[in-house]
């Protein structure tokens, strides 16, 4: 594989750049493979990724009903923390945060991975007393995290509606320095090349239509393009994971959403840092191209049609008009709808099955992105050894009958 | 956004005047003590989520402020019908959805 650098960007430039390799192949599919990993969106790319780094399995096929990265790793706001209440989640997403860090050189990727700062705003005196005690329990799983008073907050969003006859004033704010924002696209590719590099098959518009068993285990996916043997496969398909379970019989507490998303048109540089609020409902960051990204919750009705209801929106972008009136007069550029798979807890799911080598990584619902490193490296953990990674094990579908929920949902107080 | 018809109402309303309440058509169960955590775990949380026709509850929060049910398809989100709580679907996955 080509190294991206600076030397080889200079040797190129005497050709032109006309002979850079292709970032990955473009493979026939092999009769068996010791994985296959359904869902090429970057934490399906990430499993393999890991699985061909960590654990030496590079006999893996990710397969993808679409383009690599088309769903919802394409469809998020790209927003990267790591400031949850409980442990386990805790636990998890500052391990992905920590990989995060060092991504782009780990994947020889420039994935634009800024650590800009998150900012989660209280507008009431128990949304302050909720941040006060998420923030101690950030600091208590050495993950960094400050109470900022309203004017510390004005001093790092000039533009923040920060006054005391605001409709919902701000009365203070968590700050995670190190949570930021990456260029979400560029996620799935370096994983995809890293992988390929390391002799992974990506096979793209191939979609699985069943899941093949005998004697209880799993023996392959039966695909459009035909019958591929896997020892093991592992589901990483979001949205759709309901209908991938449904091939084998097997039920998930999930439920698929719409989450919408709209950018505006590039601007000038004026937001450096994230924004979310809870209590009005949004959140914002300003993309390296000058977008204003715009998301907030998802829609009341469960849905596949990667769309949804326009009033969400509107209330979407009333709630950034209510933070930022100098933004009232932005013009929106592009609206879109991904389906996020939302857990009753707001956590996920990475758990075996009770059919033999069938893996399922799922439930990540509208939080998957800053995730997903994290989410490779203990899925891919989980199928190799066929054992539960130590912090994947809290993740286990059987909490939904054993009742060990982590209620992240409830309790965060944060925007989801 | 959706446009919901109220059977009690006997109105068509947009989306906003409603609230979604999941699943329609689960029972709670007879004698919860008798079930195992599995099953009740199943009650609680485990749901169809098809793709495709879906039963669901809604209420007209803004109007009548009561639960009925509509089958609606989940990827064209095409509403069938609305029936009043209690009643039956007249469209299911087996009479097929007609599109």
């Amino acid at each position: 594989m080509d190294k991206y650098s600076l030397f080889n960007l200079f040797n190129h430039a005497r050709n032109y750049h006309e002979n850079w390799q292709r970032a990955w192949r473009n493979p026939t599919p092999k009769k068996v493979y010791d994985v296959v990993i359904v869902g090429g969106g970057a934490h399906g790319l990430a499993t393999a990724y890991y699985l061909a780094k960590v654990h030496g399995i590079t006999n893996v096929a990710v397969v993808e009903k679409g383009y690599l990265g088309g769903g919802n790793t394409a469809r998020n706001t790209t927003i990267i923390r790591s400031n949850y209440l409980w442990d386990e989640a805790a636990q998890l997403y500052e391990f992905a945060l920590k990989l995060w860090e060092d991504m782009s050189q780990d994947l020889n990727f420039n994935v634009m991975f800024s650590q800009r700062g998150v900012l989660n705003l209280g507008h009431s005196l128990q949304d302050m007393r909720d941040i006060e005690r998420r923030v101690n329990a950030n600091r208590l799983n050495g993950i960094d995290g400050e109470v900022l008073q309203t004017n510390e907050i004005q001093d790092l969003v000039p533009l923040l509606n920060c006054s005391p006859d605001a409709r919902y004033p701000v009365l203070g704010a968590s700050w995670q320095p190190r949570g930021g924002t990456a260029r979400h696209d560029a996620v799935a590719w370096g994983y995809a090349r890293a992988a390929d590099a390391m002799g992974v098959d990506l096979l793209q518009q191939t979609e699985v239509t069943g899941i093949r068993r005998s004697n209880g285990e799993v023996v392959g996916v039966e695909t459009n393009n035909g019958f591929i043997g896997a020892r093991k496969v592992a589901c990483v398909t979001a949205g759709n994971s309901g209908v991938m379970a449904a091939m084998v019989g097997l039920r998930l507490p999930i439920e698929s959403r719409p989450l919408q998303a709209l950018v505006s048109e590039p601007l000038k540089p004026c937001l450096d840092t994230v924004v979310m609020s809870n209590a009005v409902h949004g959140y914002i960051s300003q993309s390296d191209k000058g977008d204003l990204v715009v998301g907030a919750g998802v829609d009341a009705y469960n849905g596949y049609g990667q769309r949804g209801s326009f009033n969400v929106i509107e209330h979407t972008v009333q709630a950034i008009c209510e933070l930022f009136p100098a933004f009232s007069r932005v013009r929106m550029n592009r609206q879109w709808g991904g389906i996020v798979d939302t857990c009753p807890d707001a956590c996920p799911i990475v758990s075996k099955t009770s059919v033999k080598g069938l893996y399922f990584n799922c439930g990540w619902g509208t939080g998957g992105f800053k995730s997903t490193p994290g989410s490779g490296y203990v899925f891919a953990h989980t199928v190799a050894n066929d054992n539960p990674h130590p912090m994947a094990a809290p993740f286990n579908i059987d909490r939904f009958s054993s009742g060990a929920l982590i209620d992240e949902h409830g309790a965060a107080g944060v925007a989801h | 956004m959706l446009q919901i018809h109220c059977p009690y109402c006997n109105e068509t309303r947009e989306e906003e005047e409603f609230t979604y309440g999941g699943e329609a058509h689960i029972t709670r169960p007879l004698d919860p003590e008798s079930l195992s955590d599995a099953e009740w775990g199943d009650y609680l949380f485990f749901r169809k989520n098809p793709r495709g026709l879906h039963h669901e509850m809604w209420n007209h929060a803004a109007g009548c402020r009561k639960y009925f049910n509509v089958t609606r398809n989940t990827v064209s989100y095409e509403i069938l019908e609305s029936y009043p709580m209690g009643a039956k679907p007249s469209v299911t996955a087996e009479t097929g959805d007609k599109n």
